[in-house]
């Protein structure tokens, strides 16, 4: 069964999310990668408010390739997470409650999402062009001199994600293989 | 001595970068076409059929079948009774500039490595130049994602480690890349040569197609033994378990030094692309 997410992402519902979950998101979501990350951490060590509203937000790890005519986006799979785990603490702390990527994530982050209350999807890693058919809107609406590492802002219809890691630490990259290798032995 | 324009260069890069970036080749579709009907644990099964749908919307619509079009590794063999009229790098980086605008693919590169402004254009191109017999230019490009290329990692290991060192190695790697690297992967190895002959055997190594073993029968039963071990890891497509964690092993070895074994594993993810073409 998928269960359906309609954004802004409440914390009482990411409470309800459990790691393993299909989930498809129904709304608006930002993008945001290494660079993006970087800029957002200094604007909050500076205590100076940030270019999108990040409570109850979902941020997409993604630098999508450019739109060709008639596209809305170009292929747009998610990047490996781990290299935001230095930005993401602070941007949960702040009230952002849902993360899409792909890869581990650290303690640091995971104990952020528990204190705060704050999800971590996963999409398809190098499943951009599938993806993209999800993404209905995008535009730009921060840092456009970052080229593909801008921050953009997606009206996305059903996009396709599954709880890796939920609101009480539970993670699916402990639990999937040990589960497989118990029933396959 | 034959004469080849670099305008001829040029184009041909360009057009490889396009085709590269957005159709696989068949000896992963294939590989990952059977995997998906041998996979005994659901998720990862769907997972599979997602793949499948991704890269069949890649070949019809010719977009990219993964947003991280990569850094261009370009691989020559020139031969040598081949002269080029113009600056060769300079022809093969316009190819890769003109490609990777007109296809509509990621500009992925930054000028230093600490400063990190991105050039813009996914210039310059890592290139490997090889001089071979003959009177034809052999050109790959080998769009390079830096998910897997992270996952990456070499060892100098005694040659009192052996053949089981190696192995041991290889699975430590991919065990510790776990889902990073978007799995199933391919899994290059380099052994032999020295520091950075390894790394750049381990990179060859991902060029061969999936579906030919190495030539040297021992070679090719490690690359099988290997891929079995791997495969009984559990990690599965996504790192969310299941069988399919890798989709080959292929070893590229040389000789070395009386005192070493240098061992690199280059990790490609399922997007293992490259296209050839010889002038």
């Amino acid at each position: 069964m998928q269960i359906k997410i309609n954004t802004p992402l409440t914390r009482k519902k990411v409470k309800t999310l459990k790691a393993g979950d299909s989930c498809l998101i129904s709304g608006t979501i930002y993008t945001a990668r290494d660079a993006a990350h970087k800029r957002l951490k200094a604007l909050i060590d500076e205590n100076k408010p940030l270019p999108i509203d990040v409570k109850d937000s979902i941020i997409y790890f993604v630098g999508p390739t450019p739109a060709k005519d008639g596209q809305v986006i170009g292929s747009a799979g998610p990047t490996t997470s781990y290299r935001m785990d230095a930005y993401s603490p602070d941007l949960i702390r702040l009230g952002q409650t849902g993360m899409i990527g792909k890869g581990k994530r650290n303690n640091e982050v995971i104990s952020a999402m528990k204190t705060h209350g704050a999800v971590y999807f996963g999409a398809i890693g190098g499943c951009g062009a599938l993806l993209s058919k999800c993404i209905k809107k995008s535009e730009i609406v921060a840092y456009a001199d970052l080229g593909a590492e801008a921050i953009y802002k997606l009206e996305v219809e059903d996009f396709p994600v599954v709880v890796i890691i939920d609101s009480n630490g539970n993670n699916l990259y402990e639990t999937g293989p040990k589960d497989y290798l118990k029933q396959n032995k | 001595m034959r004469e080849i324009d670099a305008l001829t260069i040029t184009n041909t890069v360009k057009k490889l970068c396009i085709d590269a970036n957005c159709h696989l080749g068949c000896d992963i579709k294939n590989r990952i076409a059977e995997c998906a009907k041998d996979e005994p644990w659901p998720t990862a099964k769907g997972i599979l059929e997602q793949i499948i749908k991704n890269y069949t919307i890649a070949d019809s619509e010719n977009v990219p079948v993964c947003q991280d079009t990569g850094v261009a590794c370009i691989f020559l063999k020139i031969g040598q009774d081949v002269h080029i009229n113009g600056n060769l790098t300079d022809a093969i980086n316009e190819g890769v500039r003109q490609g990777y605008s007109e296809g509509f693919l990621r500009k992925s590169v930054v000028r230093d490595p600490l400063d990190r402004v991105n050039t813009g254009d996914n210039t310059p191109a890592m290139i490997y130049y090889e001089i071979v017999e003959g009177d034809k230019v052999e050109i790959t490009v080998a769009p390079k994602g830096f998910g897997s290329e992270n996952m990456s990692a070499i060892a100098m290991l005694r040659p009192s480690d052996g053949v089981n060192g190696v192995k041991d190695f290889v699975l430590k790697t991919v065990l510790e890349a776990g889902p990073n690297p978007c799995p199933p992967i391919v899994v290059g190895v380099g052994i032999g040569g020295t520091f950075d002959k390894a790394a750049y055997l381990a990179k060859k190594a991902l060029l061969r197609p999936i579906d030919k073993p190495n030539e040297t029968p021992f070679y090719a039963d490690l690359e099988k033994e290997l891929l079995e071990k791997i495969n009984a890891l559990g990690i599965g497509p996504q790192g969310f378990g299941g069988k399919t964690t890798a989709l080959a092993v292929n070893i590229e070895h040389f000789p070395t030094h009386i005192a070493g074994l240098p061992v690199a594993v280059n990790i490609n993810c399922h997007v293992t692309r490259h296209k050839t073409e010889v002038i």
